[in-house]
């Protein structure tokens, strides 16, 4: 038990997150310092066929040694209340010796909410952990991507919620099915949250998850006007124009171009960052790509710390000159 | 003997009318003018009672001179006509009453006799003439020609209280001539041929003969005195007011130098909200206002297609004025955000204005209340929040400030730190702009081959302030001057310098009493200047280019130096063509008054690409010589977007120093 | 209606970041500490409750430098009541915090607290759903709408990809607000001025500091420069000119 790294799956409407391979991938890390199981934990409500093919369709498996399925019928939807009460119990009996959470409105809330209910350890922004001799270390990004933040686990139980990036989806999942046991839930009772109904986003608009080039646009594109100079050259280079969060609050860009953590995460062959710092809201929605090229006039932008290719030059003054170039390559 | 029969042809009852109807008339006016006052004082204090002299000046030159009005040869020639015709009318009037009810009345004495008669005669009769001339001019101008600042007034009555103006006139001339020369083709004076107008008139009526003309005569002569009377009495409730309005609104007008921003009246809620926060002598503006449309023609924001008219905001705060219960708000109802954020404070309105009314006091109070409101844009939000928490618009840190000096040996003097000679003031932009860093490094180094003493604040410095008013956050403003005037009274300087017009303005005329009488504050262009005139900075070079020189706005409109840059660009042996807007007549680039700070919505064509079209027609001009690091900025972008970078190249006028010095 | 907004302060990103010299923490001396943006959010979503509904805003915050400044703002935009918190608060975690805001927050029975989702400088959780657990109240995080009656708040709770979920919760409730209505206002500096005047800020001590739930950092460092990108340099023609041949390698173009 001690040994063990509990992974609290998310999903969302039946679809399994890519962050729960991400902390596959990291349980499994860590399991090989403690010489525990990955144990992955799902909780719903008639949910027995995603517990046992989470990843139906793909021919893969997620890489849990063990998975626990927790049936109720306040978990049908995801609320922060009923998976605290759900999953407190599970910990307090258990004691693993790490429960990985995702840093996501699910996740997040979860983890804090038992942290303090429990009086257990608690570590966020968790990019990394990794094996050192005897002791389970820990890295997390803080300061919008700034500053790395590394330290050990605490000997009790931690809960640690991890932002993807540090390790990849792929070596989260695995050919074999794990062995899943239905665990009964404990009394879901005075449960003070309720979801009434989803929003879906606009339909109607493109979806930049399937596009192979994205033209992004940040901060520094500074007036709505500018946006032109990026709709041009993404119609030069057929990609399709999307935006950090500061872009879509001002109205600029709808919230289908949105990529970040509350927006969409994509995967193109090239992610042209125009203007964009770098923050790990956004960035880690980009971790699919194959390849970034970033344009920020500050060089310490932490952006160029995930980029491939980088220009420290004013995107308002690069952008014409390089669809003018791309036009006539085009041409030619 | 030549003398004036008055009362000609006029029976008893018709004498005592005219009298009645006078007096009545007078009442009238008097009610006028009285309910207008009333009006002006619903609004705020303001003495305007300082140097009466100057005022008194002012009146002669601009009231009864009409020396702005002149400008325009066109419209000045027909308003001196029509002025000065309807002056010696009035005038001759006032004589021919004195002339019968009092001295005939009680001396029995006739002074309207003999060859002061004649001559009275024949210069109301020319004069007369030329104010149909001048009604003529206007007319056509106003009806055949239709020049836009004349047309599509926001308020729809006023038309009809335009053609009412030009018409009534020319009713009052024209009837006056007919009873003249109905009188003289009866009459056959010899003194006739003295009235020559009116001779010929008579000419054609002496044909008709009597008693016909008599009939007629008396008829046209109650004509006359009904329009005269009506003429006078509704002069208060019509445009014609602004024969009063105008002289009182000349006369009262402020005597501050042009750059001193007007403090807000209440400093705890400041800004105009309603009209009864405006001071009597705003709400005077408004009602002085003729309409003519001039300050629409210089306004650059107009001109890019934004919807601020300054013209139209005094006539729509004028009708506001005069609306009864209609349960409109003043701001958004009848003046609109947009319009007021459209404003680059640039002054030309205020500058051309022949009645003296003050625009940018009234746009920049009113958004003094939408800035209280919270109701900015997002963009300039962020830019007062940055100034707020950094001393500057970039949202840099204020450590970064000097950054730009680093690579320059020897290293510029802290001035917190040694005493020296000039106090440069760097400015936001020659600081922290990318693109302007180059000019501001060339500065250091223009200064430094000159042996000037110089030093600069280093982060200590903050923005000067000036824009941060006129876009109506004083407390900011105030907090901004009081921050760089505590940092200057803890050094030892004799003069300031800046590169910065902005900045200059308000160093000039916000920080006076940490500043002037001890410090002259002067813009670099001008410090050279001297230099070269005192022979301590001498160019080596003669660079033989062929330019054209922008007057920023707070350098030259605001501040009146347009001589300083003109002979540091001769010195430097480069051959200068004026655009046809230049001096007080330049035309903003747009980026004041916080505009570049907001969101560019709304433009058809921008400011500074009309200025770099005008200069492009110049030829063979190859540099756009400019001397604002805004001017810089905003019209190199310029040259870009209308694609005329193989064609004109912009330069601030330090670097063709630093060309003629190297 | 009664809303607590408790705020923290975090490093101004605009400043160059260094670590001191025991390797574990940041180089406070030149950091700037400005209010955590998402606290920003919730303060302007509080107001804006307020505006709506009636009620009254009472904003809690720690002692920190600055901190007059950004209470008497929160004033000046319709802040009833302001509330610092003094003590040895410049290092205590985000457990420590928590602890110290419930203390302060029970006393003024609130009906509801609205807080910033996250801060930047988040190690150990976020403030806002630690402080619900000591205070016993159900949590929501990553708001952006918020409608309050007849005793449960309405709220839009965002998910990844754009999707929204429309969730009810009974009050009082903690909500963390991802997002308010629209950004926060612009207060005038003059507004600032006259609530300096017209307002008091009310100093409460706070007792021992609990961390326990928080962590060691043993170490602090900036990303490794090995992960760099590869900087194309230049004028712009050249670099225009290099991107092109990327595309092309790419088989973009």
């Amino acid at each position: 038990m001690k040994q063990d790294i509990y992974v609290l799956i998310e999903y969302l409407r039946g679809q399994v997150a890519d962050i729960s391979c991400v902390m596959l991938a990291a349980a499994r890390e860590l399991a090989q310092g403690t010489n525990g199981l990955v144990v992955g934990v799902l909780l719903g409500h008639n949910a027995q066929g995603l517990a046992s093919d989470p990843l139906s369709g793909s021919g893969q498996w997620l890489a849990a040694d063990r998975m626990l399925y927790v049936d109720h019928p306040a978990l049908a939807e995801f609320t922060a209340d009923a998976y605290q009460k759900a999953l407190a119990g599970l910990i307090k009996d258990n004691m693993p010796c790490v429960v990985l959470f995702g840093d996501t409105s699910v996740g997040a809330e979860v983890a804090n909410g038992l942290s303090a209910r429990l009086g257990l350890p608690l570590v966020s922004h968790c990019y990394g952990v990794r094996v050192d001799g005897s002791v389970l270390k820990f890295v997390s990004k803080i300061c919008g991507g700034k500053i790395m933040a590394e330290g050990a686990l605490p000997e009790t139980t931690t809960l640690v919620t991890m932002i993807p990036g540090g390790f990849k989806p792929e070596h989260g999942r695995g050919a074999q099915p794990p062995e899943v046991t239905t665990v009964a839930s404990p009394a879901l009772e005075g449960l003070r949250i309720s979801l009434k109904q989803y929003i879906e986003p606009t339909a109607g608009d493109v979806d930049i998850s399937r596009e192979p080039v994205l033209i992004a646009v940040g901060r520094g594109v500074q007036r709505q006007n500018n946006l032109a100079l990026a709709e041009d050259l993404a119609k030069a280079l057929g990609g399709v124009v999307c935006g950090s969060r500061p872009v879509v609050d001002q109205g600029w860009l709808p919230t289908t171009r949105l990529v970040g953590k509350s927006g969409k995460s994509v995967k193109p062959k090239i992610y042209l960052a125009l203007g964009i710092s770098g923050a790990p809201e956004h960035v880690e929605a980009l971790t699919g790509s194959e390849v970034i090229i970033a344009i920020n006039t500050d060089p310490s932008a932490p952006i160029f710390n995930i980029a491939r290719y980088g220009a420290a030059v004013d995107l308002l003054e690069v952008v014409p000159v390089l669809t003018e170039k791309v036009k006539q390559a085009r041409s030619a | 003997m030549p003398i004036r029969e008055t009362f000609w042809n006029i029976p008893q009852w018709a004498e005592i009318g005219q009298y009645v109807l006078g007096l009545l008339t007078v009442l009238v006016f008097a009610y006028g003018v009285f309910r207008r006052v009333q009006r002006w004082r619903i609004g705020q204090p303001e003495p305007r009672t300082d140097r009466l002299g100057a005022r008194l000046l002012s009146v002669m030159v601009h009231a009864l001179g009409q020396v702005r009005t002149a400008q325009d040869i066109y419209a000045g020639v027909m308003h001196l006509t029509i002025f000065w015709g309807m002056a010696a009318l009035f005038i001759g009037t006032v004589l021919a009453t004195v002339d019968w009810d009092v001295t005939h009345l009680l001396f029995g004495l006739q002074f309207l006799s003999g060859g002061v008669y004649v001559l009275y005669e024949l210069i109301l009769d020319i004069l007369g003439a030329l104010l149909l001339v001048g009604l003529g001019m206007a007319a056509y101008r106003r009806y055949i020609v239709r020049p836009p600042r004349l047309q599509n007034a926001p308020v729809q009555r006023l038309a009809w209280d335009d053609a009412y103006a030009i018409g009534m006139l020319a009713l009052v001339a024209i009837t006056g001539y007919l009873v003249e020369g109905l009188r003289l083709a009866v009459v056959k004076p010899d003194w006739a041929v003295w009235s020559p107008v009116g001779n010929t008139l008579a000419a054609a009526f002496t044909a008709m003969g009597d008693p016909t003309n008599r009939a007629l005569h008396l008829t046209v002569w109650i004509t006359h005195g009904l329009v005269a009377f009506t003429f006078i009495a509704s002069i208060p409730f019509t445009k014609l007011f602004h024969i009063v309005a105008a002289p009182l609104n000349i006369f009262f007008h402020s005597l501050q130098p042009a750059g001193a921003l007007a403090p807000a009246h209440h400093s705890s809620e400041p800004g105009v909200k309603e009209l009864r926060d405006f001071t009597w002598k705003q709400i005077l503006d408004f009602e002085a206002c003729v309409h003519c449309g001039r300050c629409q023609d210089n306004c650059p924001a107009y001109a890019s297609g934004l919807s601020l008219s300054p013209r139209n905001i005094m006539i729509k705060l004028d009708a506001y004025l005069w609306e009864r219960g209609n349960g409109r708000a003043l701001h958004g109802d009848v003046i609109t955000a947009d319009e007021l954020w459209a404003c680059t404070t640039c002054r030309a309105c205020v500058q051309v204005c022949p009645v003296f009314t003050d625009q940018l006091a009234a746009i920049v109070d009113m958004r003094r209340y939408l800035l209280r409101e919270g109701r900015v844009d997002e963009k300039l939000q962020r830019a007062l929040t940055d100034l707020r928490r950094y001393g500057n618009s970039f949202g840099q840190s204020e450590r970064a400030r000097a950054k730009w000096t680093q690579p320059l040996q020897p290293k510029i003097k802290d001035a917190r730190k040694e005493a020296v000679e000039y106090l440069w003031f760097v400015g936001d932009y020659a600081s922290y702009s990318p693109s302007l860093i180059e000019i501001t490094r060339k500065t250091a180094q223009v200064f430094q081959k000159a042996g000037l003493d110089f030093g600069i604040l280093y982060e200590s410095e903050s923005n000067a302030g000036n824009d941060v008013g006129r876009v109506g956050e004083e407390g900011l403003f105030r907090r901004l001057v009081k921050k760089n005037a505590t940092e200057f009274g803890k050094c030892t300087f004799k003069t300031i310098v800046t590169t910065d017009p902005h900045s200059y303005n308000a160093l000039k005329h916000e920080y006076l009493s940490e500043i002037n009488g001890r410090h002259p504050v002067l813009h670099y262009s001008e410090l050279l200047d001297q230099l070269i005139a005192s022979g301590q900075l001498k160019f080596s070079q003669k660079l033989g280019y062929r330019v054209t020189y922008h007057d920023p706005c707070y350098l030259g409109r605001y501040n009146g130096v347009y001589d300083a840059p003109r002979r540091l660009i001769a010195a430097t042996g480069s051959e200068l063509v004026e655009m046809p807007r230049h001096r007080d007549r330049a035309f903003c680039c747009g980026a004041g008054g916080g505009r570049i700070w907001m969101e560019e919505s709304g433009v058809k064509e921008r400011p500074s690409e009309a200025r770099i079209r005008e200069a492009v027609r110049l030829d063979g001009v190859k540099v756009f010589v400019v001397a604002c690091p805004k001017d810089v900025t905003m019209y190199r972008d310029a040259v870009k977007t209308t694609g005329y970078e193989d064609r004109l190249v912009v330069r601030d006028l330090i670097e063709l120093v630093y060309e003629a010095l190297s | 209606m009664n809303i607590v907004v408790p705020i923290k302060f975090v490093p101004d990103l605009v400043e160059e970041m260094t670590i001191d010299e025991s390797g574990a923490a940041l180089d406070r001396t030149w950091l700037r500490l400005i209010i955590n943006e998402f606290d920003d959010h919730a303060i302007e979503q509080a107001i804006l409750l307020k505006e709506r509904g009636g009620g009254q805003v009472m904003v809690v915050a720690p002692e920190v430098e600055g901190v007059d400044d950004v209470l008497y703002t929160a004033a000046a935009k319709g802040a009833g009541r302001l509330i610092k918190l003094t003590g040895d608060l410049g290092n205590a975690n985000n457990h420590a915090l928590a602890r110290v805001f419930a203390t302060a927050a029970k006393d003024l029975q609130p009906d509801l607290v609205l807080i910033g989702v996250q801060a930047h400088d988040d190690l150990d959780g976020a403030v806002g759903p630690l402080l619900a657990e000591y205070l016993g109240m159900p949590y929501l995080g990553y708001v952006s709408a918020v409608e309050v009656s007849d005793g449960k708040a309405t709220v839009r709770k965002e998910y990844p990809g754009g999707l929204m979920a429309e969730m009810e919760v009974t009050l009082p409730a903690v909500l963390g607000i991802q997002a308010a209505e629209h950004p926060p206002r612009y207060v005038v500096t003059s507004k600032i001025y006259q609530a300096m005047e017209a307002t008091t800020i009310e100093a409460q001590a706070v007792g021992e500091l609990d961390p326990s739930g928080g962590l060691t950092v043993d170490r602090m460092f900036q990303p490794e420069a090995a992960e760099r990108a590869t900087m194309i340099e230049g004028d712009l023609t050249g670099i225009a000119t290099k991107l092109v041949e990327i595309f092309k390698g790419l088989s973009v173009l």
